[in-house]
């Protein structure tokens, strides 16, 4: 059945229906489809991450930082809806430091992960969250999880999501090798990004990497006036 | 019987399916737009309030206070801007006085997100939260649906692309106060001028660290209404005619009934006037 247009619900028989989906249609979706990724190497993990976040077409912040600490070593990359995995990862990250705080003891990857998932699945129906989470801790090492939309939870090596991920699946299963060093990490992280922000248009700006060992955490940005080469660490 | 009735609910979505549309809030097209310099942040708007293709208001107050030293500015539905601004005041001085410190922009921030991402977009407040805390200075967006974003300089509302452009072409890291003022009003200014839901005046607020927080009401009044050259009061005579008649109440009394009032209240109605 067509209901006229700005009709959003209707009268039947046996009562009113009124149309979900199109009053969901009309929210203004503030959402970062964006290239993210995080792999595995061989002292770490690696998360990374474009910078553009859209309201429609146009460009509502062009150095978004979409990599999300929730915890010292654990790391969340996001895309959907901006509210949404805002809110998200802040629920996560103080559900996290409680359970440092409460424990002595930092939390595993794992246990965030869980959490996240938790959350993404419970609310399916109310959200657009699109989640890779990475983290480092001493017992596991490196590791890396990703969370699509209907909110599964899949361990991986490496994980690729957003908008801008489709472009890169080729680049990424045709170089993608276990036990890389970290400079080869990074360099993947990067190249694949640039690829993605080369050809998707809802992706942009600057590239954000974050590498977790068990140094912690440290920065890395790269900026498209160089043609991404630098400046490199940012901390 | 107790509890909520909920009758409504099914003759608005009768109302609904038969076409009739629902009824449209006031809001405001509107230009906001903040930017921090060394010591502090400049936040500033436009003055018009809009009710579909109507003015609603030429001199509106979009700058609204949190704390003195955190303000707000407002785009989007003009009652919820005002309702969420002065629900998180409320709530922040509570947990200063709570707390035995001063306020945080961050934790304002914080109030604003997680209130509006409860109502799912519902409350159509789009805001600008600046301020000056122990912690320094903070700049934050923070949007309906409950996304916020930290930058060095923030444009919202409908002048938000025409503001924004302004920023792009002219802002620089090293700004002093006056440059920010500068800057942000000329941001206002070209959503002023080439945005229809935006007009009339800047307001401008700025709060610099150790000293107290000025609001500059009507900082720039670029469209103010000038003396009319001509009126429309025709003077006496303008009319030219080409005959006149006069007719006296003998005649008068031909087409209608013509009753003389004596000069005493008997006829007249008396009025009642309070004692």
């Amino acid at each position: 059945m067509v209901a006229p247009h700005g009709v959003t619900g209707m009268l039947g028989e046996d009562g009113i229906h009124v149309d979900m989906q199109h009053l969901k249609s009309g929210e203004v979706n503030l959402v970062p489809v964006q290239p993210g990724m995080a792999i595995n190497f061989k002292d770490g993990v690696i998360l990374g991450a474009d910078s553009r976040t859209t309201t429609g077409a146009y460009i509502a912040n062009r150095v978004t930082d979409k990599l999300t600490q929730v915890h010292d070593t654990i790391w969340c990359c996001r895309s959907g809806s901006a509210a949404d995995t805002q809110a998200v990862a802040d629920i996560v990250s103080y559900h996290l430091n409680m359970y440092g705080v409460t424990n002595n003891e930092a939390p595993s990857t794992q246990v965030a992960a869980s959490l996240f998932q938790e959350l993404c699945y419970e609310n399916k129906e109310m959200l657009s969250a699109g989640i890779i989470i990475a983290g480092y801790d001493p017992r596991h090492g490196g590791q890396v999880f990703s969370i699509p939309l209907g909110g599964s939870l899949h361990k991986q090596s490496f994980a690729i999501g957003g908008s801008g991920s489709t472009y890169i699946y080729g680049y990424t299963d045709a170089h993608w090798r276990e036990q890389m060093t970290e400079e080869e990490g990074i360099d993947f992280v990067r190249n694949a990004l640039q690829e993605a922000i080369k050809w998707d248009g809802s992706s942009g700006g600057v590239i954000r990497l974050v590498v977790l060992t068990k140094k912690g955490a440290v920065r890395h940005l790269y900026l498209p006036d160089n043609g991404y080469t630098g400046p490199g660490v940012t901390n | 019987m107790p509890g909520f009735d909920f009758s409504n609910f099914n003759r608005n979505a009768a109302l609904h399916a038969r076409g009739v549309p629902l009824p449209k809030a006031t809001s405001t097209g509107t230009t906001i737009v903040g930017c921090i310099y060394d010591n502090g942040v400049v936040i500033a708007a436009d003055t018009r309030a809009t009710s579909g293709p109507i003015v609603a208001d030429k001199n509106c107050e979009k700058l609204h206070y949190i704390a003195p030293k955190i303000w707000c500015a407002g785009a989007g539905t003009a009652a919820d801007t005002e309702f969420t601004t002065a629900l998180i005041s409320s709530n922040v001085e509570l947990h200063s006085l709570s707390t035995g410190r001063d306020p945080r922009v961050i934790t304002c921030m914080t109030m604003l997100k997680q209130h509006l991402f409860r109502y799912q977009g519902h409350i159509g407040a789009y805001l600008v939260v600046a301020g000056v805390d122990p912690t320094g200075v903070g700049l934050y967006t923070v949007h309906a649906h409950g996304s916020t974003d930290k930058l060095p300089y923030v444009t919202m509302g409908s002048g938000s692309l025409a503001a924004m452009s302004v920023f792009e072409s002219t802002w620089q890291p090293d700004l002093d106060k006056e440059g920010a003022i500068a800057l942000c009003s000329e941001a206002i200014k070209a959503g002023i001028f080439n945005d229809l839901g935006s007009g009339s005046n800047v307001d401008v607020c700025v709060i610099e660290k150790d000293k107290p927080t000025q609001l500059l009401r009507n900082y720039e009044k670029p469209n103010e209404r000038g003396q009319k050259e001509r009126n429309y009061r025709f003077p006496r005579g303008t009319t030219a005619w080409l005959n006149q008649k006069i007719i006296s109440k003998e005649d008068m009394k031909k087409y209608v009934t013509v009753e003389t009032l004596s000069g005493d209240d008997s006829l007249a109605e008396k009025m009642e006037v309070d004692s």
